[in-house]
């Protein structure tokens, strides 16, 4: 589903941000992405995101090149990959059902098309007594929830969630979890940037660790760092 | 907001409207003046044979652009001169002979092509000096050109100013929509349906400034062309475009301009906030 070969990011100044990543995520995966700030993890998210260029390498995905694509195609790919970032970014003067039709409404969905999926996505993610209110009337966890319903509702092959827990207490955290379990279950692949070791550790899925911009560990079933986890 | 731009628009409209009435209407001057000044003297040597006459006559006639040809002695061009001095037609009496030449008068299609009619003229023999009214038209023109050249100018630089307000006044509205946009992009909408909004919104922009413009426009110069027209019997508004003739130029060149001013000032102050 998603493919890098030899990957390297370089920034302007000479920084380089990823040397030699190789690896391939395959369809219906659950991946976590670990490493500390600035390890590399947002910077493989963008270019996944194409919201930045390679400098050198291959990007695949849904085996399609995407290492180079013209401006006005990029938001063709954008619609295959749901995005879900730490702080939410919903729009305060929207309702929720609003922010997740916005969604729809950009990719030119049919309005029945609409009304039909909004509300069964947030029965998904159990909010759909909250349709009517606001953002800032939700809790965090609420939020999130949210902006993952945004991320799905056009059903894209991929999910990526930056730091998706980084917000929230261990207990929502877990909620969060759940709901991503749940859509992974359905067949969309997840790639999860994050620190939390705790749920790295008891969610038991394949981990990709990133150290100073170089992939140092690609485990199945892996745990947050190479340690044996506190028993 | 929006006033600072439909304001700009509506001031950049309202010049180009000015200079446009004064362009067309020195234009009417100047095809006026043509028409007006379409005669070439031709002043002769004194007591000339009637073969000599008849020679530049009929080399006149010859060429191409000459509508007529006629005599005017020198008792005919101080009669017409006593006439047309009018009441100050005394001064003359007092001449004891009379110093003007005898002439011909040649009419000609286009004064302004003139020129080398004249130059052939010059050459024949019995001719003193031509003289025509080219000067007078060169300078029309020069000045025309002036004002056209100094409307351009202004022009130019107002629309600049005013893409540049525009793009200010819809900028700080797209900043304020900046985080919308920004989830926009990342959901996968193309650059055209984050556009769309602003332009249209730019071009309203563009279009309420023209109708103000085109309003201030028709009705100010209907009512300074009226008023003249009273106070000086139309010895000033003949040359004077008339407001109702320039009325739909006017709207379709104002309509056009402010709603392209309009949509580049959005297009300029967005392309900023689209590179995510």
């Amino acid at each position: 589903m998603i493919k890098f070969v030899n990957i390297c990011k370089e920034y302007k100044a000479g920084v380089t941000a990823l040397y030699n990543i190789n690896t391939e995520i395959d369809k219906g995966e659950f991946v976590f992405l670990v490493g500390s700030s600035g390890a590399g993890k947002s910077t493989l998210i963008k270019l996944l995101l194409k919201e930045e260029g390679i400098t050198s390498g291959k990007m695949f995905l849904n085996n399609k090149d995407i290492t180079w694509v013209p401006n006005r195609r990029i938001p063709y790919i954008r619609r295959q990959i749901g995005v879900v970032f730490q702080d939410f970014r919903l729009l305060p003067n929207k309702t929720i059902y609003e922010n997740v039709a916005f969604a729809m409404e950009i990719v030119g969905a049919h309005p029945k098309e609409i009304r039909r999926r909004v509300p069964m996505i947030l029965s998904m993610v159990d909010l759909s007594r909250k349709a009517g209110s606001y953002p800032d009337q939700l809790s965090g966890g609420e939020q999130q929830r949210v902006s993952i319903a945004r991320a799905i509702v056009n059903n894209p092959p991929v999910l990526i969630a930056d730091e998706p827990t980084g917000n929230l207490d261990p207990d929502t955290a877990g909620e969060i979890m759940r709901v991503l379990q749940d859509i992974n279950n359905r067949g969309t692949t997840i790639l999860m940037a994050t620190h939390a070791k705790d749920i790295v550790n008891s969610m038991k899925k394949r981990v990709i660790a990133l150290e100073g911009g170089r992939l140092v560990r690609d485990e199945e079933k892996g745990g947050y760092s190479v340690e044996i986890p506190n028993i | 907001m929006g006033a600072a731009s439909i304001t700009s628009i509506s001031a950049v409209l309202l010049i180009l409207g000015v200079v446009l009435i004064l362009v067309l209407s020195i234009n009417n001057v100047v095809l006026d003046t043509k028409v007006k000044f379409d005669e070439i003297e031709v002043f002769l040597e004194d007591d000339l044979e009637s073969t000599v006459l008849d020679n530049i006559e009929d080399k006149v006639k010859g060429q191409t652009g000459v509508i007529s040809i006629m005599f005017r002695s020198k008792d005919q061009a101080l009669a017409l001169m006593k006439e047309e001095w009018g009441d100050e037609a005394y001064l003359l009496e007092g001449l004891d002979t009379n110093p003007l030449p005898d002439s011909y008068v040649v009419k000609v299609n286009d004064i302004e092509f003139a020129e080398n009619l004249v130059n052939t003229i010059k050459t024949l023999d019995g001719v003193e000096e031509v003289k025509y009214y080219k000067d007078i038209i060169d300078k029309l023109l020069i000045f025309a050109g002036y004002i056209r050249f100094g409307g351009i100018v202004i022009i130019g630089i107002l629309v600049f100013i005013s893409v540049f307000i525009i793009s200010n006044t819809i900028k700080i509205t797209v900043s304020s929509r900046r985080r919308e946009i920004n989830i926009m992009k990342y959901v996968g909408a193309t650059n055209g349906y984050i556009r769309g909004p602003f332009i249209i919104e730019g071009i309203l922009f563009g279009i309420i400034g023209a109708a103000l413009s085109i309003g201030l426009v028709y009705f100010g110069y209907d009512y300074f062309y009226s008023s003249m027209n009273e106070k000086l019997y139309n010895l000033f508004t003949f040359y004077l475009v008339s407001p109702e003739s320039i009325f739909s130029d006017i709207a379709i060149m104002f309509g056009t301009i402010g709603a392209g001013i309009g949509a580049l000032g959005s297009l300029v102050s967005l392309k900023r906030f689209l590179n995510v």
